[in-house]
């Protein structure tokens, strides 16, 4: 199958979309298994891997990019709108 | 690929400089050394084509501070590699003066000639000198032929504009493989943008060669938050474009970790400042903003022959004096804008081969450093812009 997602290190709890990702279409890439999009995801946009609750940290490129603003479904198109804070240190 | 792997070991073919330097272009430039100049200048370069001309904003009006800025930058792009003579075109009243500009480009770098308008008799008297000079150091030029030269002589500078999400997968994970090969051949690459570094402090202090850059490295990205904020307010946190957000980055610090990702993996030697040339080899900083215009301007005054631009969105920027390749990370916008992109990285986000990438895209580099021209150049797009952070008087 070909991959709709593409992960970039391995801590990553966020995938880029490589391509509009329709709902309910399972993620294939980077070994994630059992994860079905729970809605559209944008071309290059970030889908969560795993349920994330509100404040939890996002991670991508191995770091933490910004925190859950609300609790994030495994799935879910992560973006501006369930998002909050530009980085913690 | 076993080939090219071989060519590539073997460096380029450049022009030879007295001061040491080498270039991949052999350029006769025309600088006004104020804006009042420019469009003396620009009348050259119409009656010329082959000559390229550097207009600008600056040289007289301006703070103490910027007027620095603008002398360290004009004289940085006429002493750069690859020109191989110079012509600035000044008024005669200007902060900036015309003749001490040429002076200081001529210590340091190809021949340089000044024409004051004023002392010329006016715009179409000093139009015509400035023509007549100008030919005569064409067909100068045209007698320098190119020789070999190792990899360590290159300066490459790296920018990212219009970023998308696959920016920091694609092309610019491409263009780190790519700065690790040729810092490991000596050469230097630069890695600016202080804007896109917002987020990624801590990621390359640790990157610095010594504690003490690594502590002016935070300094500096710190001061940079600190006059975002300062003009931007609390949106400050998520200064990136709209078509950043469209294509799918979220904030600054998701954008930042895709843009160092480009510099690779080397410890960082050295922070230079706007347009300022590096001392040391290998992959530096500079400060510049991350609008494309003044930090491509920015590097090539510190001496970039080179650059690699990566974006998403698509941009048709170039500058006169330096060759820029243009690297697209998707496909889609690639083939959009085809006319305008020399690279399609967007296979990457498939999957394909890293290492294959990296080698076919040194070949290129290699390819442009020893004359092929860019689309930016084919297609005529030059733009200068100096980053001076003040007001007008």
């Amino acid at each position: 199958m070909q991959n709709n997602i593409l992960v970039i290190h391995p801590k990553d709890n966020v995938a880029v979309a490589v391509a509009t990702i329709e709902a309910g279409a399972l993620l294939v890439g980077g070994g994630v298994a059992g994860v079905h999009a729970v809605e559209v995801i944008p071309p290059h946009h970030k889908v969560a891997l795993a349920a994330m609750a509100a404040g939890a940290p996002v991670i991508k490129y191995g770091e933490t990019i910004a925190r859950a603003k609300t609790d994030i479904a495994a799935g879910a198109w992560v973006h501006t709108h369930n998002l909050k804070g530009g980085e913690q240190q | 690929m076993e080939m090219r792997r071989t060519e590539n070991a073997t460096g380029f073919m450049g022009y030879q400089r007295e001061n040491g330097t080498w270039g991949v272009r052999n350029h006769v430039v025309v600088i006004s050394s104020v804006n009042c100049a420019n469009g003396v200048v620009q009348a050259i370069g119409r009656a010329l084509p082959a000559v390229k001309v550097i207009t600008h904003t600056e040289g007289c009006g301006r703070a103490i501070d910027d007027g620095a800025i603008a002398w360290r930058t004009l004289t940085g792009l006429g002493r750069h590699p690859n020109v191989s003579a110079v012509l600035v075109v000044g008024l005669g009243c200007e902060s900036i003066k015309g003749d001490a500009l040429a002076d200081h480009i001529r210590a340091g770098g190809p021949p340089a000639e000044h024409l004051g308008i004023q002392a010329a008799g006016g715009s179409v008297r000093a139009t015509a000198a400035g023509i007549a000079i100008a030919r005569r150091m064409l067909e100068q030029a045209a007698t320098l032929q190119r020789s070999p030269c190792a990899w360590d002589a290159l300066t490459v500078g790296l920018e990212c504009g219009g970023s998308d999400a696959l920016s920091g997968i694609t092309a610019n994970r491409l263009v780190g493989a790519v700065a690790d090969w040729l810092v490991g051949r000596g050469a230097t690459v630069m890695l600016s943008e202080t804007t896109e570094m917002i987020g990624t402090e801590h990621i390359l202090c640790q990157r610095a060669a010594d504690a003490a850059l690594g502590e002016r490295i935070v300094a500096q990205i710190k001061e940079q938050r600190r006059k975002t904020e300062q003009y931007m307010g609390e949106r400050a946190g998520l200064v990136i474009s709209p078509g950043n957000m469209d294509g799918g980055l979220s904030n600054i610090t998701e954008k930042s970790l895709g843009c160092i990702v480009k510099g690779g993996t080397s410890p960082i030697r050295e922070l230079v400042a706007y347009g300022a040339a590096p001392s040391k080899k290998g992959l530096v900083l500079m400060d510049t903003p991350g609008s494309d215009i003044f930090s491509i301007t920015g590097m090539a005054a510190g001496g970039a022959q080179i650059m690699l631009f990566t974006t998403g969105r698509g941009t048709p920027a170039g500058f006169p004096t330096v060759p820029v390749v243009k690297i697209a990370t998707n496909s889609r916008m690639y083939e959009a804008m085809a006319d305008d992109m020399d690279v399609n990285a967007g296979t990457l986000a498939q999957g394909t081969n890293l290492d294959g990438a990296r080698d076919e895209l040194l070949a290129l580099i290699r390819e442009v450093a020893g004359g092929r021209n860019t689309r930016a150049e084919i297609n005529g797009q030059e733009m200068v812009a100096i980053h001076t952070t003040g007001p007008a008087f």
